[in-house]
């Protein structure tokens, strides 16, 4: 009778939450559609996180069936096991289970693209050595039909060992739940019934394994043999003696390496699978592609690959205008309730002019940075991000590196962190370096705040051609970074890390129409960062500047302003200039006072000095500082930040932002490496303090030199 | 003749691999393997790198690594 106690609760449209009882492992090649899916069986039930003691990023999700719940681990794609760059091996770790600390997947759902299954194949074949239950989602099937490709769902499964297949697209959601449905059973699937595809190694492979022990599985022994993990090939070798594995391997490969028989073996294999289960009508190639493929083309591919930089920056400025305006005017009126319902005192100006005022000056800057996004986030998914590496690859080896370091870069005007860990593509160590040093100078997303504010004030908004002077200006600060860095690659190649020049081989995607999820979730992921960021580091920083410039209070007593005719029946420069008295003899104050003289050669005066000493830890901070500094000393006034900085002055009346003391503070920002984050990332990739330590010591001396030049050079003409 | 003859739009058989050159061998990783058609789709301004496209993937590559790779043209590109 318990049962009448309980408040029934319909079922029907409410969600019965299963607990995940097993871990599944998403894989498959690179651009296989393996995300999409990911977020379309997870939906928004997903963690993003780091594999413990490697810094790729692990996509966690659960997926609800119809009667119980699976884990779902999305991981970077791989063409092959033999993981060749620092990010495919981990990887192939973590679907091995040789990554400690993390469970070994319980099992696998492959994502073959309907479009690739030439290369999907391949990698399938040899996750089959795994002994692992398996599927497959042939994803992009509406794709695949579109370019008159027929794929025998029932031959394909019969050709691949009678694992299950499962057509979906993730666009339209069709096969999602017959896919959900299947994955009910994964676990069941009988392991042992995979044929293998390659007999003679799988067979060598099982009764080397029985003789060695337990540490040793199939595959372990397999990449052994075929000697593309160095280590297990080590072990093998001392275990059974190098003689017996010479023979070994001599009995199955031959005298060619095996790596390259195992890719003519395997590959056989695909072609007469292919042969067997896909059709390929006569292509007749739409409109549609037909221009994707004359974009291609050398010259307009390299011209609309300027176009498109051009006109992201022209987005950055125009774009965000609007909702910039509102954030401003909700964050000053906010401001200014506070400060009239609580009225002049110590806590009303901490929570107006500190904690409002200073994150309300980073907040600002979340829609440019947001539109910064949202075209790297498309041009990535498009597969336009790859083919630049592509075009850039001459330009590259003119200082020494290949187009792979293309990518990096490029993805370091959103965030240096991780186009420092996007580096792992790149085979050699050299190359990797040069590469991650050459990163920080792209001008990044936190940038952005303090050009966008120096450039609104003091670049006039004027049309130059179709596009518009500050536009231009943003674009040039953009094109210094590059030049910084391209600079320190050639430096590095041709001295510390001098080496060959890289080989470059890359498989170039095709391009796509992003899927709307996809972007979205990427996009809203990137703006909760900035967010956190701007809501704990710079919070901090900018309560610390305005106790710093709050206390210690003067006595207004004792404390006369000097009152001159012109301005003595002008209450509210009265305000002003106690306000800036205050400021001054504040800890603030007296601590700019004290680091003036390093930055004045610069044109800079203490409050500038100050604001960006505190942004050594992180760049964005400045603007926050800035924020702080001077709505510390001008409650009377309501107007924008930028228009304070126009009419600072230094004690003898003189202008402090003057243009060549603006453009050296540009040149500062492009070179200097303000960022904490940047540093950490290094050290942690290099596993070394040496280039962290050289980074810093080197983008600080070039920003100093860059801005003294400048001022110095420009205030003679 | 090898990959690196080829002039945009030309399509070849790949006949046979130079299996010395480690890039040679990734790129058999991807699928250049002996007997496939290959298609040279794309070459970059300054005649380097190649872009290849096979089984309906496309693949870049130096000309340096495709020297490694001897072929017999099928038809010539217009």
């Amino acid at each position: 009778m318990t049962e009448s106690t309980e408040v029934k609760i319909p079922v029907s449209g409410i969600g019965i939450r299963h607990k995940a009882r097993a871990s599944i492992a998403l894989i498959g090649n690179p651009n296989a559609g393996k995300s999409t899916l990911f977020n379309r069986l997870t939906g928004l039930r997903q963690t993003t996180g780091n594999f413990p003691g490697v810094t790729v990023e692990k996509h966690l999700g659960t997926v609800q069936l119809s009667n119980s719940a699976l884990n779902l681990v999305d991981l970077p794609g791989i063409y092959s096991l033999d993981g060749n760059s620092v990010d495919e091996r981990i990887a192939v770790d973590v679907t091995l289970g040789r990554v400690p600390g993390t469970e070994r997947p319980s099992g696998l759902l492959v994502v073959i693209d309907a479009t690739h299954i030439y290369q999907g194949l391949y990698l399938l074949q040899q996750l089959q050595e795994l002994q692992l239950p398996t599927m497959v989602a042939l994803t992009m099937i509406d794709a695949a039909t579109a370019s008159g490709i027929t794929i025998d769902i029932a031959k394909l499964r019969e050709a691949i060992g009678g694992i299950p297949v499962y057509p979906v697209s993730s666009i339209s959601g069709h096969g999602l739940d017959e896919l959900k449905t299947g994955l009910e059973s994964i676990t069941e699937i009988d392991t042992q019934a995979i044929p293998a595809s390659w007999p003679e190694l799988s067979e060598t492979a099982e009764q080397l394994k029985q003789q060695l022990g337990h540490d040793w599985q199939r595959i372990d022994v397999i990449q052994a043999l075929l000697q593309t993990h160095p280590d297990l090939a080590g072990k093998l070798e001392q275990q059974l003696g190098d003689e017996t594995v010479a023979d070994l391997r001599r009995r199955l490969f031959g005298e060619a390496p095996p790596p390259a028989v195992e890719a003519r073996r395997r590959y056989q294999w695909v072609k007469n699978v292919i042969t067997d289960v896909q059709e390929q009508a006569p292509l007749y190639v739409k409109m549609g592609a037909k221009i994707v493929r004359w974009t291609n083309r050398p010259w307009p591919a390299t011209l609309l690959f300027f176009a498109v930089l051009l006109l992201v920056f022209q987005a950055v400025f125009t774009w965000a205008t609007p909702m910039m305006d509102a954030i401003d005017g909700a964050s000053s009126g906010l401001g200014h309730w506070i400060v009239s319902q609580m009225g002049e005192t110590a806590l009303s100006s901490f929570l107006a002019d500190g904690v409002i005022a200073g994150v309300g000056s980073v907040v600002i800057f979340l829609p440019q940075i947001l539109i910064l996004f949202l075209f790297i986030i498309v041009l990535e998914d498009t597969g336009y991000l790859a083919r630049t590496s592509f075009l850039m690859d001459r330009v590259m080896r003119t200082v020494g590196l290949s187009g792979q370091s293309v990518i990096p870069m490029l993805s370091s005007f959103a965030c240096a962190v991780p186009s420092i860990m996007a580096t792992r593509v790149i085979p050699d160590r050299r190359d990797r370096i040069a590469t991650i040093l050459a990163a920080p100078f792209m001008t990044c997303s936190a940038r952005l705040p303090i050009y966008a504010l120096l450039i609104a004030a003091f670049v006039p908004d004027e049309p130059v051609g179709w596009m518009n002077l500050q536009g231009l200006v943003l674009f040039a600060l953009y094109i210094l970074g590059i030049l910084g860095g391209l600079g320190t690659a050639l430096l590095l190649k041709s001295s510390a890390l001098k080496g060959p020049i890289p080989n470059f081989m890359l498989a170039l995607p095709e391009f796509r129409i992003p899927n709307f999820q996809t972007v979205a979730i990427k996009l809203f992921d990137r703006g909760r960062i900035f967010l956190k960021r701007a809501g704990s580091v710079i919070f901090v920083v900018a309560i610390l500047v305005w106790t710093l410039a709050y206390f210690p209070r003067m006595d207004p007593a004792e404390h006369v302003v000097p009152i001159t005719e012109t301005h003595a029946a002008d209450q509210s420069n009265i305000q002003n200039l106690q306000a800036a008295a205050q400021m001054e003899q504040s800890w603030l104050g007296r601590i700019g006072r004290t680091i003036e003289p390093v930055f004045k050669p610069l044109g800079w005066d203490w409050r500038v000095s100050s604001a960006v000493v505190a942004g050594f830890p992180a760049r964005e901070v400045v603007v926050a500082v800035m924020g702080t500094i001077y709505a510390v000393g001008s409650e009377a006034e309501d107007q924008r930040l930028s228009e304070k900085l126009k009419s600072a002055k230094w004690p003898d009346g003189r202008l402090i932002f003057t243009l060549p003391m603006v453009l050296g503070l540009l040149i500062f920002y492009a070179w200097c490496l303000q960022c904490a984050a940047t540093l950490a990332t290094i050290k942690r990739e290099t596993n070394t303090w040496k280039w962290p330590v050289f980074a810093w010591l080197y983008m600080t001396t070039i920003g100093y030199s860059g801005a003294f030049i400048v001022y110095q050079v420009g205030s003679l003409l | 003749m090898t990959l690196a003859d080829l002039a945009p739009g030309d399509k070849a058989r790949l006949e046979e691999i130079n299996t010395q050159d480690p890039g040679v061998i990734r790129l058999m990783m991807l699928g250049m393997v002996e007997d496939i058609t290959v298609s040279m789709e794309n070459i970059a301004i300054g005649g380097d790198p190649l872009e290849v496209g096979f089984f309906g993937s496309s693949v870049s590559l130096r000309k340096e690594q495709a020297r490694h790779f001897k072929v017999s043209r099928i038809t010539t590109g217009d």
